[in-house]
């Protein structure tokens, strides 16, 4: 226990000057100038508008991807102390003195800089040489398109961050389950690479391949340690557990902090509550909070509502009326029932109050103590402003003629009933004598005569209709289906006896006293599902790509332009790298197939050990490009150069493996070894002379001449800015 | 029941028998296992249950077809009118027996089957096959149903000889072949005219056939060994050439292959040398040094069989379907649009085959614009603006691929509107680089363009009809320029591959293959491009031409060669089943409803006086699937952990562990492939997509349960009854699926009466889940 009194106490460092002298190139290619230029670069002006939301604790919806990297960018304009105020209008647009552009690009820049000596790392716990470790490290500092990407306000260079140390960190792992397992070490690395393939995907969702890549190495590993035969049973399933805890439970609860982080930060209602459900609009300060704080919870007879769609396609509406009637015959020659029509509008208006009617009885108030609607019940509605019922019968709709006309009846005294009883069934019910709740429960309307469920078919009907969406009567009840579910939005009690009064209770707003809180794995269901289907209209961009234009570089994304003077920053890689690395790939891939043949007839031509290295580099490598290349080809959004980056790093790592073992095992004699240094010192010497005569683009410093652009268009298909004076 | 029925796995039937292809189990058992089962089992005596063993098994097979081609034909008559899909794929049978050409998503040979059968079975093709629930009244439609129920009942002998191959277990067959037999959803959608049974019958044969071939590996080039292999090649080519989905099976085929040639490749009694000619295929530099290597039979035949048998033979084939799908096809029909000028000059009655029109373009000249880009049809306009927030509110113009007079153009000068076609005027040729205006037949508006965002492809420029009685602006400019040719020439009808080039922003005319929305009647969208790149969208050319001033001349169009029309056909298909899109607020299946039985197809009939069919697959068989198949996981995972560790099983748990792995692994990994690819597509699905995937899962069921019910009597076998508990097992397993058939079968065998509601009805108490609908 005294052991210090006895021995002295040592500290031991063992310092790897390699990751030294590397970090600190690192930090000086990528933190030099950083606040330059001191203006919305490219898609600055997008995440930028999220981290002035982060620094109002607005809420926002950003359909592309998770929230961790937006809360990244945003932690470093909460360092610099930005207050948010900044319009990201335009590419271009000067900053703010207020904006510290300094710490806002900050994190990105470590992330890319200590991805230098990351990659001499992973070469190296590969089981590579130091100099092969180092030339994979000397490639990614001097990758342009690396560079340009790290130094600016976007998020893949910390997605390369968490891929690499997710590799990384498995590998040390797996190294250090030969001698020490259980080792706290051990255990260390093991929950780092758990904990870094959730920040991976937490910031994009494409980190869900990095992720699958190593739980799949890890899956084989796992597999050869139950055939280890000198383990008990007992211990195998200790190792087992371990990794299942560590690489499937924790991401899981770290992707889920990041949700708990980011709505509990976003606590005011902002420009996309209206993308959310009632329910979690109500959970935001000054939402939907502010309006319906105080609502009774239960629905009665005699209730006023406002009833809003839950599918919410094309856009947000409730469910509305108003005096005018459908037109006689349609443009088409069909005939409609010429009764009051029913709509579907997306604004707040006073023709969407309805309410809900006991058929049984004549008045519109709210008994006292209230009664309130079940599931199950029979109910009529009345709309608000006119008293008509809401009705359907079998006449076809005005748009959609194989479902029913849904109208407010006016009895014309023809043979035309009124069918206005229907039938509450709420989907989301625990139980079957449920109360229908404001907000909460998802509702559908049953018709009583014919079946029909009255449905939003989202059409938008002609001038007739005053372009207000179309709501249906649908009779085949095909399961359940968004556009068939409504929720009460507004409600209060009635109680005005008389229309005149009624009306203008109608027109008052509404009274406020509790607010409903949604329980947080609510409110993340909610919005996970939200994210993943939502999407944008996909408009096609000037710089996007396809991915076969990446493998080679065929394409370029123009960042800024000077606003005076041709110097630019323009994302271009160094294609020296990008060309060899491709073919680094198809080298080994030839390479692993020859060897794989070989060994199938027993031909040994690697030493095993070699062999399982060899392997591993490249099921982590090789597998770790295509993990993050081919889903792209299955991907319909709008692609752009920098999302192959990812990709392209872990090509990188490759091309030192392959030239060592090329000229460790090809190589026949001392001779061609040392010709083929030479070649690759000749190649690496050319790779930092593209990235320095690129360097104007990637940093944007100096001001090149139009002859001089020209000259640096190396590809017809490069869009290099060129100023015409 | 015959005794082989309960005999099982223990005692002869583990020994490769000779003279015939032993089986799979066995050879993965292996001799010594087997030796040592039949030593376990003295009492039963092996020579007598051999010699009532073959008997046995026919007699089974027989009754297993018997029950199969009862169930399948009974009623079969029943509804007499259209049902479903019936109003396509009898249509399209019909096309084939009046030859008239027409398109459709799905490759011919289904189609064409059911043509042949019609037929054959005295139906004249004259029935019009409008829509579901018209009555066939005197039309001869028996012989089309019973050709697809006939392939539709063979999938259940297929199903119970698969199964005996992969367990050699009669009672797992025998399961499977109940599965399949009572459940209504495969019986339903065997009894009408439809693709289905079809494919299903190719898929299953494929499935049967590869089974077959594997169990004869141990005799490579024999006779059934090469029967075998290249009836699996004829069964793929039939599942490709019915619908696209018989890929999947084609794929599992594949992978068996490549996994069979690994391990041949890794047999060092196996030499390389005396075929290098396929084995150059995948090494192409072997160095001497392997040549040593080796005995007699060589892995180069191997492989040349293969590609000969599972390449070559299926592609020869399939093309041999389009071949006779393009001859059959003679007369212009409904189909012609989708196709390019030079393909539609091959049909008799389209106005291109010996087409006699004028050869030049000339001022005046009605015409048809066509683009070059394949299946996007003819420039066309129509009397709908453009609606608000989208570019100007101007005319629309579109593509579209129907013979429309709204395609109709006619070419007039820029800069005067007199009528070219007065006779006073001289004939006046457009020549190359001529500045033109092109003016909308029906409505006098002329083709136009501006600085307005397009309505899908914001890049580009929107394109409109504009001006009134061809009186516009100097947006309506456009100069025609034909692709590769000099200043000044005439244009060919036909022919010439023209561009039109926007005067004033300089843009080329163009569509970009996109749908428009439903503003713009799901026709595609033309846009003006500015980037000039020369691509196949902004290429077009002059289809029909009009013009009473100039003589007809007789044209012969270039005629397209075979390969040329087999890509455009394919390009046509994979463009119309990517357009199969759910549209709007639609109900549509998704995948994970399927395996649960969520809900069902409306064949036939909706309320309650009508003959009602529903297709919904017999809940008690595919919960069972269901739970089988997670039970597979379960009990297959854990026996690979224990063969993992090492562990030492008893000889009998061994052997149906190897088929547990070996076997369940192909029926799985076939289910995995008839359904996991659906989750990733984009198009519309429906409920009977997953039947296929449906097959594998019953077999995989059969399977599963046997060697459960084994294991469980081996686990029992210190208790006296043990030997009864797989007997008992698999009789009430029987019983209970057959009883759920007495119960569900007025879905497939119609019902009339009121709905499941009422308590009156057949199927009162029997809705389940309140997802179906019957």
């Amino acid at each position: 226990m005294l052991g210090f009194l006895q021995r002295p106490v040592v500290v031991t460092a063992d310092i790897n000057l390699n990751v030294v002298a590397l970090t600190a190139v690192g930090l000086l290619s990528r933190l030099w100038q950083l606040a330059y230029p001191r203006a919305v670069v490219f898609d600055e002006v997008y995440y930028g508008q999220y981290i002035s939301f982060y620094m109002k604790r607005i809420f926002f919806f950003d359909g592309s991807g998770p929230p961790f990297g937006h809360m990244l960018l945003a932690l470093g304009g909460y360092l610099g102390g930005f207050d948010g105020n900044f319009l990201w209008n335009r590419i271009g647009a000067e900053y703010s003195t207020n904006v510290p552009v300094w710490s806002l690009r900050l994190l990105p820049a470590l992330a890319g800089a200590l991805s230098v000596p990351m990659a001499y790392q992973i070469v190296w716990e590969l089981g590579f040489s130091h100099c092969a470790a180092v030339g994979a490290a000397l490639l990614i500092l001097i990758e342009n398109a690396l560079i340009t990407q790290s130094r600016l306000m976007l998020l893949e260079s910390a997605l390369i961050f968490f891929n690499l140390l997710a590799v990384l960190s498995y590998l040390k792992f797996s190294n250090s389950q030969k001698h020490g397992p259980f080792s706290p070490s051990w255990w260390f690395w093991l929950v780092l690479t758990g904990v870094a393939c959730a920040c991976a995907v937490g910031i994009k969702y494409v980190g869900v391949f990095t992720y699958l890549l190593v739980l799949g190495v890890a899956a084989v590993h796992a597999w050869h340690l139950i055939g280890d035969q000198t383990l008990s049973n007992v211990r195998v399933l200790c190792h087992l557990l371990a990794r299942a805890v560590a690489l499937l439970v924790i991401p899981v609860l770290v992707y889920l902090l990041f949700f708990y982080v980011h709505l509990l930060l976003l606590c005011r209602s902002g420009p996309h509550d209206q993308i959310m459900s009632s329910a979690f609009q109500a959970s935001l300060e000054g939402g939907l909070a502010r309006i319906t704080q105080g609502q009774p919870l239960e629905v009665a007879y005699g209730s006023q509502v406002t009833l809003k769609n839950a599918f919410g396609q094309p856009v947000p509406c409730w469910l509305h009326s108003h005096q005018s009637t459908y037109p006689v015959i349609y443009e088409n020659g069909r005939g409609s029932s010429h009764q009051q029509q029913v709509t579907c509008y997306p604004f707040k208006d006073v023709n969407n109050w309805w309410i809900v009617k006991d058929p049984g009885r004549h008045q519109l108030v709210v008994n006292n103590p209230p009664r309130p609607v079940r599931h199950g019940d029979i109910v009529q509605l009345v709309h608000g402003m006119t008293t008509r019922l809401l009705n359907t019968h079998d006449v076809a709709a005005p748009l959609s003629p194989h479902s029913q006309e849904v109208s407010c009846y006016i009895d014309y005294n023809v043979s035309m009933p009124a069918q206005n009883l229907w039938r509450l069934d709420i989907v989301n019910r625990e139980s079957d004598t449920d109360v229908w709740k404001t907000i909460l429960s998802e509702v559908r309307f049953v018709h009583v005569n014919t079946s029909a469920i009255l449905k939003l078919s989202g059409a938008p009907l002609p001038d007739w209709g005053f372009r207000q969406l179309e709501v249906v009567g649908e009779q085949l009840s095909r399961g359940y289906h968004g556009s068939t579910v409504w929720s009460v939005e507004e409600h209060r009690y009635g109680r005005s006896q008389e229309q005149k009064e009624r009306e203008l209770e109608l027109h008052s707003p509404t009274q406020t006293d509790v607010s409903r809180n949604l329980s947080f794995m609510a409110r993340f269901s909610e919005l996970q599902w939200r994210l993943l289907t939502v999407r944008s209209d996909d408009s096609e961009h000037k710089y996007s790509s396809t991915p076969l234009d990446w493998v080679m570089l065929d394409t370029s994304i123009a960042y800024w332009l000077h606003p005076r003077t041709s110097a630019q920053i323009h994302l271009l890689g160094n294609i020296v790298i990008w060309a060899s690395a491709s073919l680094a790939t198809l080298v080994y891939a030839l390479l692993f197939i020859w060897y794989l043949f070989r060994r199938r007839r027993r031909v040994c031509d690697l030493p095993e050990d070699c062999w399982l290295r060899w392997a591993l580099a490249g099921a982590l490598c090789a597998g770790g490009w295509a993990v993050n290349y081919v889903p792209f080809f299955m991907m319909e959004k709008t692609l752009f150069l920098y999302h192959y980056l990812p990709a392209l790093t872990f090509q990188i790592l490759l091309l030192p493996v392959v030239l060592e073992h090329i000229s460790d095992h090809l190589c026949r004699s001392q001779l061609q070894r040392s010709l083929f240094g030479a070649l690759v010192v000749a190649w690496f010497a050319s790779a930092c002379h593209v990235s320095n005569t690129l360097r104007p683009l990637t940093y944007g410093d100096r001001s090149l001449s139009p002859s001089e652009l020209k000259a640096l268009r190396w590809k017809d298909s490069w869009d290099i800015l060129i100023r015409k004076y | 029941m015959p005794p082989a029925v309960g005999g099982g796995l223990a005692g002869s039937e583990l020994r490769p028998r000779r003279g015939r292809c032993g089986s799979q189990a066995a050879r993965a058992v292996g001799p010594d296992v087997a030796t040592e089962a039949t030593a376990r089992s003295p009492k039963r005596p092996a020579p007598s249950s051999r010699r009532f063993e073959a008997p046995g098994r026919w007699a089974l097979l027989a009754l297993v077809t018997l029950m199969s081609f009862a169930t399948r034909f009974h009623r079969l008559d029943q509804p007499p009118h259209i049902c479903w899909d019936e109003t396509h794929f009898g249509k399209m049978g019909s096309y084939y027996i009046n030859r008239t050409f027409f398109f459709d998503v799905h490759p011919p040979l289904g189609k064409m089957l059911i043509g042949l059968a019609g037929h054959l079975s005295g139906y004249d093709g004259t029935f019009l096959f409008q829509k579901p629930g018209d009555e066939y009244e005197h039309h001869s439609y028996l012989g089309m149903r019973g050709f697809c129920a006939f392939l539709g009942a063979l999938l259940i002998p297929f199903a119970y000889l698969t199964v005996l191959e992969l367990s050699q277990s009669l009672p797992a067959a025998l399961l499977t072949a109940a599965l399949l037999t009572f459940d209504t959803g495969c019986l339903t959608l065997s009894q009408y005219i439809l693709l289905d049974p079809i494919l299903m019958f190719f898929i299953m044969a494929a499935m049967l056939s590869m089974v077959k071939y594997n169990s004869c590996a141990n005799r490579p080039f024999s006779a059934p060994w090469w029967l075998w292999l290249s009836l699996t090649g004829v069964n793929l080519a039939g599942a490709l050439g019915v619908k696209f989905v018989g890929l999947f099976i084609i794929l599992q085929v594949g992978w068996n292959t490549v996994s069979d040639l690994w391990h041949l490749f890794g047999d060092l009694s196996l030499s390389m040398i005396t075929h290098m000619s396929g084995i150059r295929q995948i090494m192409p530099h072997m160095p001497s040094t392997l040549h040593w290597l080796g005995l007699q039979v060589t892995v180069g035949k191997h492989l040349t069989a293969r590609i000969l048998c599972l390449i070559v033979l299926p592609l020869a084939l399939y093309t041999a379907t389009y071949a006779v799908h393009f001859m059959v096809l003679n007369k212009s029909g409904p189909g012609d649009g989708f196709f390019s000028s030079a393909f539609q000059a091959r049909l008799s009655g389209n106005n291109l085959h010996n087409a006699s029109i004028p050869e030049h373009l000339a001022y005046g000249s009605v015409i048809t614009v066509k683009s070059a880009r394949m299946a996007v049809g003819y420039l066309h306009s129509h009397r709908h603006l453009y609606p608000e927030g989208i570019g100007a509110r101007q005319q629309q113009v579109t593509t579209y691929l129907h013979k429309d007079y709204n395609n109709l153009w006619i070419i007039k000068k820029h800069n005067t509107n007199s009528d070219p076609l007065d006779p006073s005027l001289p004939v006046e040729f457009v020549r190359h680089g001529d500045v033109i205006r092109l003016e909308h037949k029906e409505t006098s508006r002329n083709l136009h363009s501006h600085y307005h965002e397009a309505p899908l492809t914001r890049k580009h420029y929107q394109v409109t009809g504009y001006g009134i009685n061809g009186t516009g602006d100097s947006n309506d400019f456009w100069r025609i320029e034909v692709v590769n040719r000099k200043f000044g020439n005439r244009i060919k009808v036909l022919r010439s591959r023209i561009r039109l080039i926007h005067l004033v922003t300089g843009c080329v005319l163009g569509s970009s293959g996109k749908v428009l929305p439903k503003w713009g009647w799901e026709q595609l969208e033309v846009t003006c491009t500015p980037y000039l790149k020369e691509t196949l969208n902004s290429i077009w050319n002059v289809e029909d031409h009009i013009n009473p001033k100039l003589p007809n001349i007789s044209l012969d169009v270039l005629q397209p060669s075979f390969p040329e029309i087999m890509l455009e056909a394919h390009m046509v298909m994979i463009r119309g089943n990517n357009g199969l899109k759910p549209k709007g607020n639609e109900f549509t299946s998704k995948p994970w409803h399927w395996p649960i039985n969520y809900q069902g197809l409306r064949f036939s009939g909706i309320n309650d006086t009508d003959f009602r069919v529903y297709l919904l697959g017999n809940p008690v068989v595919w919960w069972l699937n269901l739970l089988s198949i997670a039970l597979y996981l379960l009990s297959g995972s854990i026996f690979a952990v224990a063969l993992q560790r090492g562990a030492r099983l008893p000889a009998e748990v061994e052997g149906l562990s190897q088929v547990l792995l070996q076997g369940g692994g192909q029926l799985l990994l076939g289910w995995m492939m008839h359904y996991f690819p659906f989750f990733l597509m984009g198009r519309i699905l429906y409920f009977h997509h997953y039947f296929p995937a449906m097959l594998f899962s019953s077999m995989l069921t059969g399977l599963l349960w046997d060697i459960l019910l084994r294991l469980c009597a081996w686990s029992l076998a210190s208790f006296s009854l043990a030997g009864h508990v797989h007997t008992l097992g698999i009789l009430s397993l029987l019983l209970g699926i057959a009883y759920s058939f007495y119960l569900f079968h007025p879905l497939a065998y119609g019902m009339v009466g009121p709905l499941a509601q009422d308590p009156r009805s057949p199927m009162a108490g029997l809705r389940w889940l309140e997802s179906w609908d019957f």
